[in-house]
């Protein structure tokens, strides 16, 4: 396993192999609110960097989910869409929301590391 | 213009508020516990809402006040008790509606209690159409809090002797500490539950004192959520001037005495529509998966063909699931209708579904 990443949409991203395990940080947790619907990708589908891989809903608005990194959509975390509140409880661990065969690696290098993305966190909502 | 601060403004801080501006109010949307919570401690304890961004017109009259009243509002105000209120409308001469409100007669006339974004235009309105025969007071000088929720009763009495024996939709004035303050039995909640105007500078202190009673304040976002699950309507979203009562499907509140006299404003519309049907008409609306429909949503029949839009939708903490309000062609308001719910490109099946979500337990026939 590799140093976990994270993107400027809050998004964080764990590879092993050439598989990556992508979710959406505790801080964007606590900025959501209460999550209480979750809609993830196609298993089978190819998704872009940065473009829109799924949606969740807190009860205020919906927002949503991009990938941080290219490549082929292997698994999703099920549990999170038949229970939503899964992704408040244990964001950055079991409550990841989907699995990519990944394209080009070199899309990592353009991600932060955990002490950059919390200065970031920090920064931007200030 | 700079945004209002309400007299709880520091409660609200001391309690990790997250705050919106709402109507020109600096408001709390919500506290550290999250809407989720905040919405089922409502439903099972009991919780405080600081709703003093809402205005209190005190109107002072007699009986020309209730004649002059009875041709603004569809209320029988004559027949109607001291201490008693109505929920009710504020028409324009096409019946649309300009605000929705709570009138309560005193015995010195009448309080209504207004939405925020509507009170100076109603003021207006009311000044205008009244011609200015009576004293009028948007008192800026009280604060309004609600506290709802099925241990309300129990909470308040305890500072407020006597609270517990009033009716649903009656108040009173109660004196406490040498302050006078009015309080019904009322709320826009689907619970049992009391709102208390209260002079600005005690309110502080009597809700801290709610609190440590076992109440816990709550923000705007689970009072949105617990409104929806009772089906009740928000004015600017579920109403608004391009609405009337009867599409509005709250044809039970206009008096049928007045309907029979038929002298109020927009009273001809309100007849007509009576009489003929209405074209499009508010139905509770219930997704059939998991999928949220907000405001602005359309709805379409099982033909594809676009027959209406959401005005209000969530996701219900009670009800364990998306919940929704909104118009539709009249011949698809029949409960069970099978209806299609456009999110973010995709038709999700929905069905019409009678309100409220979540039933009510209101007090009534306490004496």
């Amino acid at each position: 396993m590799s140093e976990v990443k994270y993107s400027k949409e809050h998004e964080w991203i764990i590879l092993d192999g050439d598989v990556a395990t992508i979710g959406i940080t505790k801080h964007a947790t606590e900025m959501l609110g209460d999550i209480v619907f979750a809609e993830l990708p196609e298993k089978g589908s190819n998704v872009e960097k940065d473009g829109t891989a799924g949606v969740v809903e807190s009860t205020k608005a919906a927002s949503d989910v991009y990938t941080p990194v290219s490549g082929e959509v292997v698994d999703i975390n099920q549990a999170i869409v038949d229970d939503p509140s899964k992704i408040n409880e244990d964001p950055e661990n079991t409550a990841w929301f989907f699995k990519l065969k990944i394209k080009d690696l070199s899309e990592m290098d353009s991600l932060m590391n955990k002490d950059d993305y919390d200065k970031f966190a920090k920064e931007t909502s200030a | 213009m700079e945004t209002k601060k309400t007299s709880l403004y520091q409660l609200h801080q001391d309690c990790n508020a997250k705050f919106v501006e709402f109507a020109g109010y600096q408001m709390p949307i919500q506290y550290s516990e999250g809407i989720v919570e905040e919405h089922k401690f409502t439903r099972n304890h009991s919780g405080i809402f600081d709703v003093s961004h809402m205005g209190q017109l005190f109107i002072y009259g007699g009986e020309d006040l209730i004649k002059d009243l009875e041709q603004i509002f569809p209320l029988d105000l004559k027949n109607l008790k001291l201490n008693h209120s109505k929920y009710s409308f504020l028409m324009d001469k096409d019946a649309g509606i300009q605000d929705d409100l709570i009138i309560t007669k005193t015995n010195e006339g009448f309080i209504i209690i207004l939405n925020a974004a509507c009170k100076d235009n109603d003021f207006k309105i009311l000044k205008e159409l009244l011609k200015e025969k009576y004293k009028m007071v948007l008192d800026e000088n009280r604060s309004l809090i609600a506290i709802q929720g099925p241990k309300s009763s129990h909470i308040l009495n305890d500072l407020v002797d006597g609270v517990k024996d009033l009716n649903f939709m009656s108040g009173n004035w109660f004196s406490i500490e040498n302050h006078k303050i009015y309080i019904t039995r009322s709320g826009y909640t689907g619970e049992d539950g009391f709102e208390i105007s209260i002079p600005n500078d005690f309110a502080d202190k009597l809700t801290r004192e709610l609190i440590k009673k076992g109440s816990k304040l709550i923000g705007l976002g689970a009072r949105d959520t617990l409104r929806l699950e009772a089906g009740l309507c928000l004015y600017g979203h579920d109403l608004d001037k391009d609405k009337t009562p009867v599409e509005a499907n709250l044809k039970w509140a206009i008096s049928k005495e007045r309907i029979s006299k038929g002298d109020f404003i927009g009273s001809d519309i309100i007849i007509k529509q009576l009489n003929d049907g209405v074209s499009k008409i508010r139905v509770g609306i219930k997704p059939e998966g998991r999928i949220i429909a907000r405001e602005k949503t359309k709805i379409f029949n099982q033909l594809d063909i676009h027959i209406g839009e959401i005005t209000s939708g969530t996701f219900g903490p009670s009800v364990n699931g998306p919940v929704a309000m909104g118009y539709v062609e009249n011949e698809f308001s029949k409960k069970d209708t099978k209806i299609f719910l456009e999110v973010r490109g995709k038709k999700h099946p929905a069905n019409v579904c009678s309100l409220p979500f979540y039933k009510k337990s209101y007090v009534k026939g306490v004496n």
